[in-house]
């Protein structure tokens, strides 16, 4: 693909639950593009929305059916967002870095400059995934690195809750923080007094790879989070204005949030935590 | 059972634009009255405000009456009404007020009208006529509760209109969780005396979206998707409604509220 004005295009993977979508999470889009196209030095060609598959088993989690479908009514108004349903039509859960190494790979292998002979499998055979405490892990640089010519950068999208989230003992790997930080990126929407910096900076890793971590500002108090959203519905509130309207539509005529459906798997441990737990207990400082 | 209080909401502003948190404040507002179990909400009122109340970056409200239009296109109770902004010149919130309580009256008295011309004159008794809509809707102010503190600012408001607007009409105030509007309400005797007829609804669910920010956005060329409806930012692209310009219109100005109070100052009370 032609890059005339030396631009460093970018795709935008926003990764989570979804259940439902509402403004704030398409609002995440249009935040993180200004920021970037206001730096002069990137080009954001592609946003995908990817809902988490089933098997996550989090609390009040409907089928990933529906939220994958009232994703994509949320983004037909849209001409760079789009959805995508490969991470939700897995059977088992997916780390978010496999989504990202999956993604990738498919933007690398979309582009005539590349030829498959680069791709890297997403599941290194025989490689186990090791935990090791206190140290950094040094990314290697055989896999299939940002560089690249002519694959645009797959950055993470994200709220600063889910950077946060890296410090929550078993959610995520610190490898697998690392990799992503250090090959993809992140672009994290704050709010204006939020704790993301000093949580960057007392983090070794995150400091490390900080110029790969963008925090944006939002410039509006936008607080349109799913939870209370699905709390209005059960109240017989009004979301009206909060999510899209085919959205408020969708789930009225298919009745989908209820007191029942907050409670699905309330007896249930979420499925990284069911994974990490299992393995090695040894402690790892983010 | 006793029935239910037919109501209508009034929100003035300068809608400039229109954004989904206007909108929003009508919903919150109707769910907590119909909440009470005291009234039924039967219509809600936009009425933007007139081009000569002189705020900075006000544009014509040709283009602002024709974005709240679209906005409102997909909801089947809120309009929006020029009259307003149709008047010569600015006018006092509480004439508006007036206005529409006038209006709905009419209109009532029009059904009325309608019935006894169409049934056989024996039936047509006042009491039939008045169990049909046994009472005239109420109308009352939609605001946010800052609202509740500009009635202490100096000059800005007449103190017999404040009285006219909480004892003969009412207001419903909604606030963002956190803050505590009731002290405004407590601060002011007028206020406290007429607290029963001041409605504090409490938005849980953040959404500030300024008008002022949604202006400076667009004119930095930044996105407003999903904090305006689509069709509004089609508008404003294709008329070029916001811009640098159109943002130093009426700067530096005195709004025509100020100048009204201040030139009638000794008329009042």
């Amino acid at each position: 693909m032609e890059n005339p004005d030396n631009k460093t295009q970018v795709v935008l993977l926003a990764c989570g639950s979804f259940n439902p979508i509402t403004n704030m999470h398409l609002r995440l889009f249009e935040l993180a593009k200004d920021y970037l196209h206001e730096t002069g030095k990137y080009n954001v060609i592609k946003g995908i929305i990817s809902p988490v598959g089933d098997a996550y088993k989090k609390k009040s989690l409907i089928s990933a059916n529906h939220r994958v479908t009232m994703a994509k009514l949320a983004t037909e108004s849209s001409d760079w967002v789009q959805v995508d349903d490969w991470e939700s039509s897995q059977n088992e859960w997916l780390e978010t870095l496999k989504v990202l190494r999956y993604h990738h790979q498919k933007l690398a292998s979309s582009n005539p400059a590349n030829s498959l002979q680069n791709a890297v499998p997403l599941i290194k055979p025989g490689r186990k995934r090791k935990q090791e405490a206190n140290r950094y892990i040094p990314v290697k640089k055989n896999q299939l690195s940002p560089e690249t010519k002519g694959v645009p950068q797959l950055k993470l999208l994200c709220g600063a809750d889910m950077l946060e989230s890296f410090g929550i003992p078993n959610l995520w790997k610190l490898e697998d923080i690392t990799e992503i930080v250090a090959n993809h990126g992140l672009i994290c929407i704050t709010r204006a007094g939020n704790n993301a910096q000093k949580f960057i900076y007392e983090s070794d890793t995150l400091w490390q790879h900080k110029n790969n971590i963008h925090l944006v500002e939002e410039w509006i108090t936008n607080d349109i989070s799913s939870t209370k959203i699905r709390r209005a519905l059960r109240r017989g509130q009004s979301v009206r204005y909060l999510v899209p309207d085919a959205v408020r539509a969708y789930i009225e005529k298919h009745n989908l949030y209820s007191p029942e459906s907050e409670d699905r798997n309330a007896e249930v441990i979420l499925a990284p935590l069911q994974k990490y737990a299992r393995g090695c207990k040894q402690e790892q400082t983010l | 059972m006793k029935s239910r209080i037919p109501l209508v909401l009034l929100a003035c502003g300068s809608f400039n634009p229109i954004t989904n948190m206007h909108m929003r404040l009508f919903e919150l507002a109707r769910d907590h009255l119909h909440q009470t179990g005291r009234y039924r909400v039967i219509e809600g009122i936009i009425s933007p405000v007139n081009n000569n109340y002189g705020k900075k970056g006000l544009v014509s409200a040709r283009h602002r009456i024709a974005m709240a239009q679209l906005a409102l296109e997909t909801s089947d109770w809120i309009r929006v009404d020029p009259w307003e902004s149709e008047q010569e010149k600015w006018t006092e919130t509480v004439k508006v007020l007036r206005h529409h309580y006038n209006e709905s009256l009419r209109w009532l008295q029009f059904r009325k009208e309608l019935v006894r011309n169409n049934w056989p004159t024996e039936r047509t008794t006042e009491d039939f006529l008045s169990s049909l809509d046994p009472v005239s809707p109420e109308l009352k102010l939609l605001c946010g509760a800052d609202i509740l503190k500009t009635f202490s600012t100096p000059n800005l408001w007449k103190e017999e209109h404040i009285k006219e607007i909480v004892e003969k009409f009412g207001l419903v105030c909604i606030s963002r969780a956190g803050s505590d509007p009731v002290q405004y309400i407590s601060e002011s005797e007028l206020l406290t005396q007429f607290q029963h007829n001041i409605h504090l609804v409490t938005e849980q669910i953040q959404n500030e979206i300024s008008a002022t920010h949604i202006r400076h956005a667009l004119c930095k060329g930044l996105s407003v998707k999903y904090l305006i409806p689509d069709s509004v930012i089609s508008y404003i692209k294709h008329y070029n409604i916001y811009t640098e310009e159109s943002e130093g219109k009426n700067k530096g100005d005195l709004t025509s509220a100020y100048e009204s109070t201040q030139h009638n100052d000794k008329h009042t009370k």
